[in-house]
């Protein structure tokens, strides 16, 4: 029998450039973050708690944590096309990690504006 | 014991230029092709040539296909087959051209058309001087070429067999070739591959010699092949000495080198090939320079402490110019001289390159054979082409560069004219003779049931170190009786060799010991055809006739298997449409 | 010289093993292919590919010492003792050190390996700046040994799914080529997470390749191409 091969899956480029663009996010934010601390008068609890209800801060972070989330998502998803072969495993196994990276999100949204 | 048997229209033995030009033909007609190729067609040792193809494109100074003819009749010593050159160098242009709409990558020059370079022998206006026509692609012109050839096939679905060794022809009672036996190397397995065209492109034999440019699957299979199944060897005594082998290793040095203007040294510094060659010097075509270098350092005139080698000067051409046109050489001067060309002369000695003899052809690529009344005939369903074949345009001493131009011309005419021949007796595949395969089988069983005997290497490293010492850049009379003695010596312990390894699974010592019978039939027959022609001529220079005999040696030689017998035919000096070139002294 | 082989016939063995060599070499052999050509000699059994004997044809590819190398353009004083030499790694084994590299050239032809262009051929040849010849360069030169490919993680893990180094370094030969008119379709059949997406530019196929090409280069000009197409 004939293999018949289906090839160029026309996707690829963009996960590629994602990884690239949210690691300059971070890195930008982690910098910036980083300043923002040392110039601090204080590092005590109020002057830490009046830092993150500044509504620019907390836009920041969320961008950061989206950055960080898609970031992971290329990830491991890559680790997981390396070395996971059989496609229903991979499957579940993208579901579980969109699963917990959508839950880590909202876990970090509600922190932000929960307290 | 019944083989098995697969039916195809054409069958090409050999994937490398030759080979693979055919099968592109074949394959772009529709036909089932089966190519059958001992490495993967891109290790062809097709892939090893450097300086260049020639062609008469003009592309940086004015040339024609006139003075590319006269240039190969001459350097063939007047030996070569005029209407076959006349052909040949016609064909040139339309051959390089159809190459670069290919994909081959060409060195270009500023106006984008495809660089060309200088090399041996090649001259305009009749032996003036030095002509660019040798197209190149850096100095890896034919690994760039079968690649691309390569690439070709793979377009037109060309169906190849790789690692597929082929052991023997299959010819009926009238003398026609239905096919071949071969060996699938991974499995062990002999199967009978029935056509009606079995082209065989082979390749050289340059294994023969101890020092050799030729890689190691250049064991003379087609000669071998062919040998066995009755058809003459031609002209088999003229094997072309590369001028620049690197000492020691015997790796080539393309004459490219000299093209770009590099030059050979004795020991004193002297440029002697000045004295050899006044009007092209280190241009003169190879059987020229190879002597010259011999002499020099016969002479005691040879570099190094032993003396034994010549020094190839291109240092001047400095570093930007060897990176751009000679990258591959820098690379090999490195790794096989332990020199950088850059700002050291290469230690370099004649090397046995090519084969201008081989399985008699005309220039349409069909096998031809004395038909006893003095004339020629073709062999029905065999072909040959590339340097296996003997068509004859090399004569007895190749220019550089037109083995390359061989393989396309002669791949492309023979794949053609199978065509035309399978249009026009379009029947079915005769029946094959009962006893189809047995001699390979009789073969393959006394390697399998051999106990004891001399090993492979030993009498294959005796063969070559003979055909070494008897029949090289110069020859002698005793050396030539003797090296005869010595070679049917030879060719008797051949027949009780033993190989310890009788599995089936790639079994590269059957294989080895396989192709000791093709270097045994190859080196016979040279030796053989060199100790009977008493003259010098291009590659043949005999220290007894030290002339150009053209009264009685105008001739090509025809060696059969059977009985060593010799025969002779006259060489084609009449070419398809112009003047013939007549014999005359050669002076560069 | 001393020599550990990988040594596995299936006819023979019912599993593979390393087999010692002791051999004493001439002065001339300086190759470690002499070497093998010489242990031949000694047991026939021992099995290997070879053909130019000066890394042009790409027969002789081997992992020696842990290192994918040609055999022929390795210098035996180059490496240590005892030099420990297996199969190219990552490819089924066929006998000794002969690897079956279907795999390897089924990817290599998948990039369409020749020149596109179906525009009518004039008379005489393309032209070709000497500026556009030169972008083949570092390209056309692979001899297809598959050192690159079996030193490649990504290889050994999706050689199905994956295109590896030599064909990815070919599919970037024809995109430069001026005369190739398919870029386009040449991206569209390499756009895709498996095909290029799973080189991760680790650059082992750069530290191994015999010529000194650069595979990871020519594929970061081929995904530099893409996003440029999509951006």
């Amino acid at each position: 029998m004939v293999g018949r091969e289906v090839i160029g899956a026309h996707y690829g480029w963009r996960g590629w450039l994602m990884q690239r663009v949210t690691a300059v996010v971070m890195l930008v934010y982690t910098l910036l973050l980083l300043a923002t601390i040392l110039k601090l008068p204080a590092l005590d609890y109020e002057h830490w708690k009046a830092l993150w209800e500044r509504p620019l801060m907390r836009y920041a972070t969320v961008l950061f944590v989206l950055s960080l989330l898609l970031h992971a998502w290329v990830g491991v998803r890559n680790i997981f096309m390396d070395y996971i072969q059989s496609t229903g495993l991979r499957l579940v196994l993208y579901v579980l990690v969109i699963l917990a990276l959508v839950a880590y999100g909202v876990w970090a949204v509600q922190i932000l504006w929960g307290a | 014991m019944a083989i098995a048997k697969r039916q195809f229209d054409a069958i090409v033995v050999g994937a490398g230029g030759s080979g693979m030009r055919a099968a592109l033909e074949l394959a772009e007609a529709n036909l089932r092709v089966a190519v059958l190729s001992k490495v993967f067609p891109t290790r062809s040792h097709t892939v090893a040539a450097q300086g260049g193809v020639s062609a008469s494109l003009g592309n940086d100074e004015p040339d024609n296909w006139h003075w590319h003819m006269y240039d190969t009749v001459k350097g063939s010593d007047y030996l070569g087959d005029q209407d076959a050159i006349e052909f040949m160098c016609r064909k040139a242009v339309e051959v390089v051209v159809e190459l670069e709409h290919y994909g081959m990558p060409f060195d270009r020059l500023d106006n984008g058309k495809i660089y060309q370079r200088p090399f041996g022998g090649h001259t305009s206006n009749y032996g003036e001087r030095p002509v660019k026509r040798a197209c190149a692609a850096a100095d890896r012109t034919g690994h760039a070429m079968l690649h691309t050839l390569y690439q070709r096939n793979v377009r037109a679905h060309t169906q190849f067999f790789v690692e597929w060794m082929a052991l023997d022809l299959i010819r009926n009672s009238e003398g026609d070739v239905l096919g071949v036996v071969a060996l699938e190397m991974e499995t062990g397995e002999v199967m009978i591959l029935q056509a009606k065209a079995t082209l065989l492109a082979t390749g050289g034999a340059g294994r023969i010699y101890a020092a050799s440019t030729n890689a190691f699957i250049n064991t003379g299979d087609g000669l071998g092949m062919a040998a066995r199944a009755g058809i003459p060897l031609e002209d088999m005594e003229f094997w072309q000495f590369h001028p620049t082998g690197v000492a020691g290793a015997g790796v080539l040095i393309t004459e490219g080198v000299r093209g770009e203007g590099g030059f050979l040294l004795n020991k004193n510094g002297e440029r002697f090939m000045e004295r050899y060659a006044p009007t092209v010097k280190d241009l003169a075509s190879r059987d020229v320079v190879s002597r010259a270098m011999a002499t020099e350092i016969k002479e005691g005139r040879g570099a190094g402490k032993d003396g034994d080698y010549i020094l190839l000067k291109l240092d001047h051409l400095g570093a930007e110019v060897i990176d751009k046109r000679l990258p591959g050489i820098r690379e090999i001067a490195k790794k096989f001289a332990n020199v950088d060309p850059v700002t050291d002369p290469i230690p370099v000695v004649p090397t046995c390159h090519y084969q201008m003899g081989g399985i008699p052809t005309n220039y349409q690529g069909q096998v031809v054979v004395p038909d006893g009344r003095g004339g020629e005939t073709t062999v029905r369903g065999l072909y040959a082409a590339g340097e296996c074949s003997c068509v004859s345009v090399h004569g007895a001493n190749r220019l550089g560069t037109n083995s390359l131009l061989d393989l396309l011309v002669f791949g492309k005419a023979s794949g053609e004219t199978i065509i035309a021949d399978l249009e026009a007796n379009s029947g079915s595949q005769q029946d094959l003779p009962k006893d189809a395969g047995d001699a390979t089988l009789a073969r393959l069983a006394r390697l399998d049931s051999a106990t004891s005997g001399e090993t492979i290497a030993r009498v294959g490293a005796d063969l070559r170190r003979t055909m070494q010492l008897h029949c090289g850049v110069f020859r002698f009379p005793d050396g030539l009786a003797e090296g005869v003695r010595m070679m049917k010596d030879i060719a008797l312990r051949s027949q009780r060799t033993f190989i310890k390894d009788k599995s089936r699974v790639f079994n590269t010592a059957r294989v080895e010991a396989l192709e000791l019978d093709n270097l045994v039939e190859t080196a016979l027959s040279t030796m053989i055809s060199a100790d009977a022609r008493k003259e010098s001529r291009g590659a043949h220079d005999r220290s007894d006739h030290h002339e150009r005999d053209d009264v009685n040696w105008l001739k090509h030689t025809l060696w059969f298997k059977e009985g060593n017998r010799l025969d002779y035919k006259p060489v084609k000096l009449k070419p398809l449409s112009v003047e013939s070139f007549e014999p005359k002294a050669r002076v560069y | 010289m001393r020599f550990s082989i990988y040594r596995y016939n299936p006819d023979v063995d019912a599993k593979p093993r390393m087999q010692d060599y002791d051999i004493p070499l001439e002065p001339t052999d300086r190759m470690l292919l002499d070497a093998l050509v010489r242990i031949k000699e000694h047991d026939d059994t021992f099995s290997f590919r070879r053909s130019c004997r000066e890394g042009v044809c790409g027969s002789d590819a081997m992992n020696v010492n842990g290192k994918n190398r040609l055999a022929c353009i390795t210098k035996i004083t180059e490496i240590k003792e005892p030099i420990v030499i297996r199969p190219l790694p990552g490819l089924p084994i066929i006998r000794d050190l002969i690897v079956d590299m279907s795999q390897f050239f089924k990817q290599y032809h998948s990039i369409e390996p020749y020149v596109k262009n179906e525009t009518p051929p004039p008379e005489r040849e393309r032209l070709q700046s000497p500026e556009d010849r030169d972008e083949l360069n570092g390209l056309y030169e692979c001899i297809l040994c598959a050192c690159c490919s079996t030193a490649c993680p990504s290889f050994w893990w999706n050689p199905d799914k994956f295109v590896g180094p030599a064909g990815l370094l070919w599919a970037y030969r024809f995109i430069a080529d001026t005369r190739d008119l398919a870029t386009n379709d040449r991206l569209d059949n390499l756009e895709d997470p498996y095909r290029l997406f799973r080189c991760h530019s680790i650059m082992n196929c750069a530290d191994v390749c015999p010529k000194g090409l650069n595979p990871t280069a020519a594929i970061n000009k081929i995904r530099d191409l893409m996003v440029k197409r999509a951006l």
